[in-house]
């Protein structure tokens, strides 16, 4: 067993890996007519690869990795409009180190950094803040990027700016909702998917309520996880239990952590700053409707949008690139003609390629021994 | 992205603006309360509490067990030493 030593308890996990192959056999599952179950988030596609989980399974499970990595999904549109507001004088660029290294169609903020650009990468949106208070002859713009997760946070940061009358301070938004786009993906025609590992601490904010859709009209069963591997283990597990017994609920296997009310008082604070955008553009995934949020008209004066004029203009993905088949689970990341030759971790192409939490980093960086055409990819650069 | 990492609030420096010091695996910064406070659990509550700590904000109470382990999984993949250089090297000068 890969990597058993690092379980917390490991005859626990290989008891539940047992368990599981049951539950595939008892469904009928083979290898070529996989059970596919969507793990929805970047931190779980992360686990999943690092643990090497997947090697522990039946070859009659599959997993599909999810778009919930915000670095992942970040159009190259977006990234121009970071980079049009960085490069104006007198503009500070504050940003999470996510997000520096993400191409648009005319560089990344790294780039812009080293063309002169004031990008500072910033652990907090308090931290952009505090820069505005310190550079009161500056505009201090923060790229507020991230789930419901991050969205309390540049939200508090807002009201807490309002508070102190600080006007040098505006936030670009790409806040971007899960809701909407499991949607989008569970009406995908080419879409098959048995069920969900639903994530962790973006539910810690909206709580298990939202996913009801899921089991009542899609009839999906769903189970929200931890990051442990043996959170995963036993979240599929739990999945495929209602597989067997013919179940479809939304069900919380890191209830130690998640409420499943989630915390009322961040949403508080997200719904007096934000509303929804009718439209918002996802890397791979093109327009999904409702799926993001923008300042309401009460917070208008903190909008970078409408401070500098910017006016989002969408730009394709590289042709090459097959972002958006991966993120669907159509392709698998060493399926894409880019990927370990034109796209790297060193030198990406599309997103996926640049967060640790993205498939293709993943499978570049933990899959190279089972994968002949990375391994070739590999080669011919090295030669 | 969507990462907590679990630390132990060791001062509340300023209740009013619930603005608290977390301890995140031996790093020290301010840390925002004001998505665990309430009027049942006023910020000096929180003295001593382990929480997750989401981009400089604690977004939820947790025991001292799932600290170690989650910290335990945080440092196998990779991404405690991520959250360490985001936040000893965050550019707020």
């Amino acid at each position: 067993m890969k990597y058993a030593d690092e379980f917390r308890d490991s005859a626990l996990a290989a008891g539940l890996a047992k368990a599981i192959a049951e539950q595939l056999d008892a469904l009928g599952a083979t290898e070529e007519t996989p059970v596919r179950i969507m793990e929805v988030c970047g931190g779980h596609t992360h686990a999943i690869f690092r643990y090497g989980l997947a090697d522990l399974l039946p070859k009659s499970i599959e997993f599909l990795h999810g778009p919930g990595c915000p670095v992942c999904v970040l159009p190259r549109s977006r990234v121009d409009d970071c980079l049009a507001i960085a490069m104006k004088p007198n503009v500070i660029f504050a940003t999470f180190g996510d997000a520096m290294r993400v191409p648009g169609s005319k560089g990344s903020l790294l780039q812009a950094k080293g063309d002169g650009a004031d990008v500072r990468m910033v652990y907090s949106p308090l931290d952009a803040l505090t820069l505005a208070r310190r550079n009161p002859d500056k505009e201090v713009v923060f790229f507020a990027l991230g789930f419901e997760t991050t969205m309390p946070s540049t939200a508090l940061t807002v009201l807490k700016a309002r508070e102190e009358g600080i006007t040098n301070f505006s936030l670009l938004v790409n806040h971007i909702t899960i809701i909407p786009t499991l949607r989008a993906i569970l009406d995908d025609p080419e879409m098959r998917i048995d069920g969900f590992i639903g994530p962790g601490h973006v539910t810690m904010i909206i709580g298990t309520e939202p996913y009801g859709f899921i089991a009542s009209e899609y009839k999906k069963p769903l189970v929200v996880a931890g990051f442990e591997p043996l959170d995963l283990l036993q979240s599929l597990h739990m999945v495929l239990k209602q597989k067997v017994e013919q179940r479809c609920e939304i069900e919380n296997q890191y209830a130690r952590v998640v409420p499943n009310t989630g915390n009322a008082v961040a949403r508080k604070a997200v719904e007096q700053v934000y509303e929804t955008r009718e439209h918002c553009e996802w890397r791979g995934l093109g327009d999904i409707e409702q799926s993001g949020v923008q300042f309401n008209a009460a917070f208008a004066a903190y909008d970078a949008e409408k401070k500098f004029a910017i006016h989002n203009a969408s730009v394709p993905d590289p042709a090459e690139c097959r972002c958006g088949d991966v993120l669907k689970g159509l392709a698998k990341p060493w399926q894409c003609p880019a990927f370990g030759k034109a796209c790297t971790p060193e030198i990406p192409l599309g997103a996926l390629m640049v967060s640790s939490e993205g498939s293709c980093a993943a499978y570049y960086q933990y899959s190279a021994v089972h994968n002949e055409a990375l391994e070739e990819a590999r080669n011919a650069k090295a030669s | 992205m969507c990462l907590g990492v679990p630390g132990q609030i060791i001062a509340i420096d300023d209740p009013a603006k619930r603005i608290a010091t977390v301890d995140v695996a031996g790093i020290r910064r301010k840390v925002d309360l004001s998505c665990i406070v309430d009027e049942d659990n006023p910020p000096e509550s929180c003295l001593h509490a382990w929480v997750l700590v989401h981009v400089g904000f604690a977004m939820s109470r947790i025991d001292e067990a799932e600290a170690e382990a989650t910290l335990k999984v945080l440092h196998e993949i990779g991404e405690l030493a991520v959250e360490r250089e985001a936040m000893l090297t965050s550019e707020v000068q």
